[in-house]
């Protein structure tokens, strides 16, 4: 543990990339999964362009959390496979590097739709 | 009045959405969520002691958490307020999925549930991993090449 | 055919209604009006489809019951909802040895079913039809929108579907009956925010009005009640404005079932209700009270539906609305 900026600096940046969605949302008509879309290739591209990854030194899982996080993931791993293995990284190595999320949402998901039922709204 | 005068007139008409209190909601839960991310990632960086491995339970983690509140009829409750806060996070992801999930189990598990569990979040690992595989091309041609 | 107002020679009256609705409606303003209401919006079902269909279901038997007649006394169904193909209607309405025929008019279902069947009966084609129509807010959610676990934020202009049916028998007896209809045409004035309905439906629902009062010599003021399905409020108030612009004025005596079957305040339910089961349900719960008990005399009832599909939506195509009128009165003339 090394103190309470961390936390700060994770808070306002994630704080941050939310409301820019928020604003796009209110103020453009892009729908939610649009806005999704573009948060990820953006990650891979600011990482692709190498500016992401200061930011999530410093920001720390207020960068690595939201969804440009994601894009982050994939083209990092992107780049350690394409180092490691050559061409054929530029396919294996996004899949690989988010594969522990996409199998948990994908896991966790089937678990609850055994457990729990729609209800409905108020 | 035509099409395009009358979407003008709409346009100004309706009510709009309150975006600064939409926005002051979207930067809490989503500071929020990703302080409570920042602070699974210092227990599990101190526990396992790789870089690696902890942005994984991270992840794994908030997906959990996130798939749970889902379940419970908690987390759409929270994203009525919280909006893009709720929707950015990694939760917000976690969310689509279970969502569709649960929502298609009376269809079955395999034509509901194991078909429609992506119809939302699918285009993010869709384009996310050609733009990914776009900028691994570039970057092996660019090593070659530079 | 006259192409606008139709004045039927021989207007049915109404039997009687029946109406069920589901908890959210209850807890409404016009809770107490209904004739059914279940807490458990399932209706004792495993699906949202088949808890609609059970509505339905519920409401025909209601009606009929409420009439003192049975199965054999009604001559032909019509029904309709907002599902794909109309399975809510034609698979909850399926153990009644009647003729059936399926509406889609969306949310002017309710108006389509009457007109259609006051048409039928001054024809003499059906001595007793059956018009019933409704919606669940959690099928059309997962049909029109999103998973209902699913996080997300409703703008001010979103209206909240109805989860309720209504079944109206129309025949010889009754204190209420369908005098006129018009027909209307389907617009669009190229809305394509699905979160804003109203906005999409009010301008058919302007052209079918002007249509009733351009022939007439009847003016917005002889009638008690001006009433439209589900333009909710923002709609409400683009109508009336549409409607002045033409020197129609409805200010005084307009009102919406969308505005009327939820509590603005303590309910969250941004610009109103909305669905099908909205209009029916406040019609034959709470109009038509009011018309029995003698404080509503004559009634413009304007069904309002807005005839997108999530596919032309997907598309970018904008919403083609329809409204279709009917006029019903408790008076001689």
């Amino acid at each position: 543990m090394n103190g309470f900026l961390p936390y700060l600096y994770a808070f306002v940046s994630g704080g941050f990339l939310c409301v820019i969605a928020q604003i796009l949302i209110d103020k453009t008509k892009l729908t939610p999964a649009r806005i999704l879309v573009i948060y990820v290739c953006t990650g891979v591209l600011l990482t692709g362009i190498g500016l992401y990854e200061p930011f999530v030194n410093f920001a720390g899982a207020g960068a690595t959390t939201p969804l440009t996080g994601f894009g982050y993931s994939i083209a990092k791993g992107v780049r350690e496979a394409v180092d490691k293995d050559g061409l054929i990284g530029a396919l294996s190595g996004g899949l690989t590097a988010t594969s522990a999320g996409i199998s948990a949402a994908i896991i966790f998901g089937i678990i609850a739709s055994v457990i729990f039922s729609s209800k409905p709204k108020r | 009045m035509n099409k395009k005068e009358y979407t003008e007139y709409v346009e100004k008409k309706s009510k709009k959405s309150p975006i600064y209190k939409n926005c002051a909601f979207a930067f809490f839960t989503g500071g929020a969520i990703c302080t409570i991310g920042q602070g699974l990632r210092d227990i599990y960086s101190s526990l396992t002691g790789d870089e690696k491995i902890t942005s994984s339970l991270v992840c794994v983690s908030l997906i959990f958490i996130s798939v749970l509140l889902t379940g419970i009829g908690v987390y759409d409750k929270i994203a009525r307020f919280a909006g893009a806060g709720t929707l950015v996070p990694i939760t917000g992801f976690a969310n689509a999925v279970s969502s569709a999930a649960i929502d298609n189990k009376s269809e079955g598990y395999i034509l509901g549930v194991g078909a429609k569990m992506f119809i939302i979040a699918g285009p993010v690992i869709v384009f996310g991993l050609l733009s990914g595989t776009i900028y691994g091309v570039i970057y092996y041609l660019a090593g070659i090449l530079l | 055919m006259n192409k606008g107002k139709i004045v039927f020679n021989n207007p049915p009256k109404i039997i009687s209604t029946y109406s069920c609705v589901g908890s959210e409606e209850q807890k409404g303003p016009l809770g107490k009006f209904f004739s059914y209401c279940s807490e458990d919006n399932k209706f004792g079902k495993d699906s949202w489809e088949k808890a609609e269909s059970e509505m339905q279901r519920l409401a025909l038997y209601g009606a009929i019951k409420k009439a003192g007649l049975c199965e054999t006394d009604i001559d032909i169904l019509l029904a309709g909802d907002l599902l794909n193909q109309c399975v809510g209607s034609s698979f909850g309405l399926l153990e009644y040895d009647i003729p059936y025929v399926g509406l889609y008019g969306a949310c002017s279902t309710c108006a389509l079913g009457l007109a259609l069947g006051a048409s039928l009966y001054s024809g003499g084609i059906a001595k007793r039809v059956a018009a019933i129509t409704s919606s669940h807010y959690c099928s059309s959610e997962r049909q029109f929108r999103f998973p209902l676990e699913y996080g997300g934020q409703r703008t001010p202009t979103s209206q909240w579907t109805v989860t309720g049916a209504g079944a109206f028998i129309l025949g010889d007896e009754g204190r209420i009956s369908v005098k006129e209809a018009v027909f209307g045409i389907s617009k669009d004035m190229g809305i394509k925010d699905i979160n804003n309905l109203g906005a999409a439906m009010a301008p058919s629902c302007a052209e079918t009005i002007k249509t009733y009062f351009s022939e007439g010599e009847k003016s917005p003021s002889d009638f008690d009640l001006i009433i439209t399905g589900d333009l909710g409020y923002e709609g409400s108030d683009i109508l009336k404005d549409l409607l002045l612009a033409d020197g129609i004025d409805i200010r005084k005596n307009h009102t919406d079932c969308g505005i009327l079957v939820y509590d603005r305040k303590k309910q969250d339910k941004h610009a109103g209700g909305s669905g099908c089961g909205c209009s029916a349900s406040v019609m034959s719960a709470y109009v038509i009270k009011k018309m029995e008990e003698g404080e509503l005399g004559d009634v413009l009832f304007i069904g309002t539906g807005a005839l997108m599909n999530s596919l032309t939506m997907c598309q970018g195509q904008s919403i083609p609305a329809i409204s279709h009128l009917v006029r019903l009165s408790s008076s001689e003339v």
